[in-house]
């Protein structure tokens, strides 16, 4: 961590180091930013296993245009046969359902992860620029959010509103966000005193201008990792659901093939295991990434250690 | 009386959080799509004209809205949290029938996970760029990243067919009905594979917190000063860097108690554990809705009461809170 840091001057007071970043003109930060991920094995690690996850469950189904709910088979074919990765208790194409489920699965993550973010960061921005009653009564909202078990509240709301991937989409929205409008909350209530804001304030910029251009920007990097992280929570959840028998039973996702294939596992082993492996292989590429997008925006933690 | 101020108004606190569950209860059954009474009875099995009707006249469907929250809330108050028509059975009995079930499994797990995470946190702090450093980076991110319903299948999977030494279901041999010490240690078999897994991500989760903890605290002055009046490392990492570490675990380890609830869930259901996730799986698969509402208020009262403890335990080992001089 030498040649990279703008340490090349002499050591300069504590308190610009606390500056924020983006308070330096031009884009020199996200460059730097770059430089720094690339430079992070387990981050580029995580990064090529995604796209290889993106990309075999965009372009798989087209390869290997097998229905997943279609029976192709005998139940409970080995793999290594025909098909390759055998059938579960049906005897549907395990590979097939492998391929097509992982576009929902990721689908789920991905747009669940937006949901909890805009409404986490929506909540903690108001609460954390406007403060006193706004912020006491919208932390009050958020702390009886959190004092519900999410899984549990979750299961509540998609047996009640029924089994449908959208309902379970926003579903985990609705139980995730809590942690990120803290967060949020936090670096606001740090940045809204700063003297770039002051200046732009008395510049004449109103609170949502204040708001959504000045303090947000310079928010971000904290609620990029907090949202990368939530992609993988979010698949974790819907594959928790769906194990628990709530998935939506018309479309094939890889929390839904365990959950079918849960009773069958002492049997067809294979049928859980492929599933649930990438489920873990997708959590664990995002974690990586999300982890490598912290050291990569947060240099001087990472000098620390 | 100075130190009990804050604490009854965290008990205020958590009284409001209370109602406010309550209140969420009642508008999830009146805005789940059909007619509340269906939602009450549970819509599995067709509930009979008889039972419906019954169910309209205790609840007083008929009446405003408003009257029927009020009517529910004083309900609640006195215990009645409805009752399972599945399981015939009032939800509050069915509910304190499964929570030691899930009591003994939760706090297995979290001592388990306290004891090697702060042990593996602690260990790897010392030497931040070492090989055991490296090896519970890993552990840490893998322990996350694998859901605990299929780390339980796996192990289930491995215990059942290949290497069967432990039980991999249910909380005791129902063939062989024991007593006393026998009962115990049957228990105790039973519950090894189920804690296991919970623990699994929370080892994960803590031996990362407390590295980062641990490493800041041995950064901190006061240790300098330990070590510069020549204590031994020994004492100079359990005794003073330690106790400080120890500090932001304890409330996460409070904070979590939702969340390791929720893993509950999964865990019990994968190995049959009788507790309370079972019985939220089995009323799921029955549309049981009271039931289900009731765990999901008797889980908040839960958390709220750990939430609580944490906060207590809080002011204990940090002196700078109890006396606001933090």
């Amino acid at each position: 961590m030498s040649a990279t840091t703008a340490s090349a001057t002499p050591p300069r007071p504590a308190v610009l180091a606390d500056e924020p970043q983006a308070a330096r003109p031009g884009h020199a930060p996200v460059v730097e930013a770059v430089r720094l991920y690339i430079r992070n094995p387990a981050g580029m690690f995580g990064l090529v296993i995604f796209f290889c996850l993106v990309a075999a469950t965009l372009i798989g189904p087209y390869l290997y245009p097998v229905d997943p709910f279609d029976i192709v088979g005998a139940p409970f074919t080995l793999p290594g046969g025909d098909p390759i990765l055998g059938t579960d208790y049906l005897g549907r194409d395990v590979l097939a359902g492998l391929l097509h489920g992982g576009r929902a699965s990721m689908t789920v993550g991905v747009v669940a992860a937006g949901i909890t973010i805009f409404i986490g960061v929506t909540i903690g921005a108001f609460a954390g620029y406007f403060g006193d009653r706004t912020d006491a009564l919208l932390m009050k909202v958020t702390e009886f959010f959190q004092v519900l078990p999410t899984l549990l509240f979750a299961m509540v709301l998609v047996t009640l509103f029924g089994q449908h991937l959208s309902i379970t989409t926003i579903a985990i929205g609705i139980v995730s966000w809590p942690p990120a409008a803290r967060l949020t909350r936090a670096e606001f209530l740090r940045i809204r005193g700063l003297d770039y804001v002051k200046a732009a304030r008395a510049g004449g910029a109103g609170p949502l201008y204040l708001m959504g251009r000045v303090i947000l920007p310079n928010a971000a990097p904290p609620i990029i990792v907090a949202a990368t992280l939530a992609i993988g929570t979010a698949i974790l959840f819907e594959g928790g659901l769906s194990f628990l028998g709530l998935g939506d039973p018309n479309v094939m996702s890889w929390g839904l093939m365990l959950g079918q294939n849960r009773e069958y596992a002492l049997d067809a082993w294979w049928t859980v295991l492929l599933p649930g492996g990438a489920i873990f292989l997708a959590v664990l590429a995002i974690s990586l990434i999300g982890d490598a997008i912290n050291d990569a925006l947060n240099p001087r933690f990472r000098e620390r250690h | 009386m100075k130190t009990l101020r804050p604490l009854l108004r965290a008990m205020l606190n958590s009284l409001g959080l209370l109602v406010a569950v309550v209140v969420l209860n009642f508008v999830l059954i009146h805005a789940a799509p059909g007619d509340p009474a269906q939602v009450i009875a549970g819509e599995m099995g067709g509930a009979s004209p008889r039972i419906m009707a019954q169910i309209r006249a205790e609840y007083g469907l008929d009446r405003s809205e408003g009257a029927q929250l009020i009517d529910y809330l004083d309900k609640v108050a006195h215990g009645n949290l409805g009752f399972s028509f599945y399981f015939n059975e009032p939800v509050l009995r069915l509910v304190f029938s499964r929570l030691p079930a899930t009591m003994l499994l939760i706090l297995t797990a979290l001592v388990l996970a306290v004891l090697i995470g702060a042990g593996l946190g602690i260990v790897s702090a010392r030497r931040p760029h070492g090989l055991l450093n490296q090896i519970v980076s890993v552990i840490s991110i893998a322990g996350y990243a694998a859901p605990v319903f299929w780390t339980g299948l796996m192990l289930l999977v491995l215990f059942a067919s290949i290497w069967p030494v432990l039980p991999v279901a249910g909380m005791d041999d129902p063939a062989y009905p024991s007593t006393g010490l026998a009962h115990i240690a049957d228990v105790a078999k039973h519950l090894v594979l189920p804690a296991t897994t919970l623990a699994i991500v929370y080892v994960a989760q803590y031996s990362r917190f407390m590295r980062a903890s641990m490493i800041e605290a041995l950064q901190a002055d006061y240790v300098r000063t330990a070590r510069a009046k020549g204590l031994p490392e020994r004492r100079v990492v359990l005794k003073h860097a330690l106790r400080n570490a120890l500090i932001p675990l304890v409330t996460i380890v409070g904070l979590q108690f939702g969340q390791i609830f929720a893993g509950a869930v999964l865990v019990e259901t994968v190995f049959a554990w009788p507790g309370l996730g079972r019985l939220a799986f089995d009323s799921i698969l029955r549309r049981d809705y009271p039931t289900l509402l009731g765990i999901l208020l008797f889980s908040a009262i839960l958390v709220i009461v750990a939430n609580l403890i944490t906060d207590v335990v809080y002011r204990v080992i940090d002196p700078r809170i109890r006396t606001g001089r933090a």
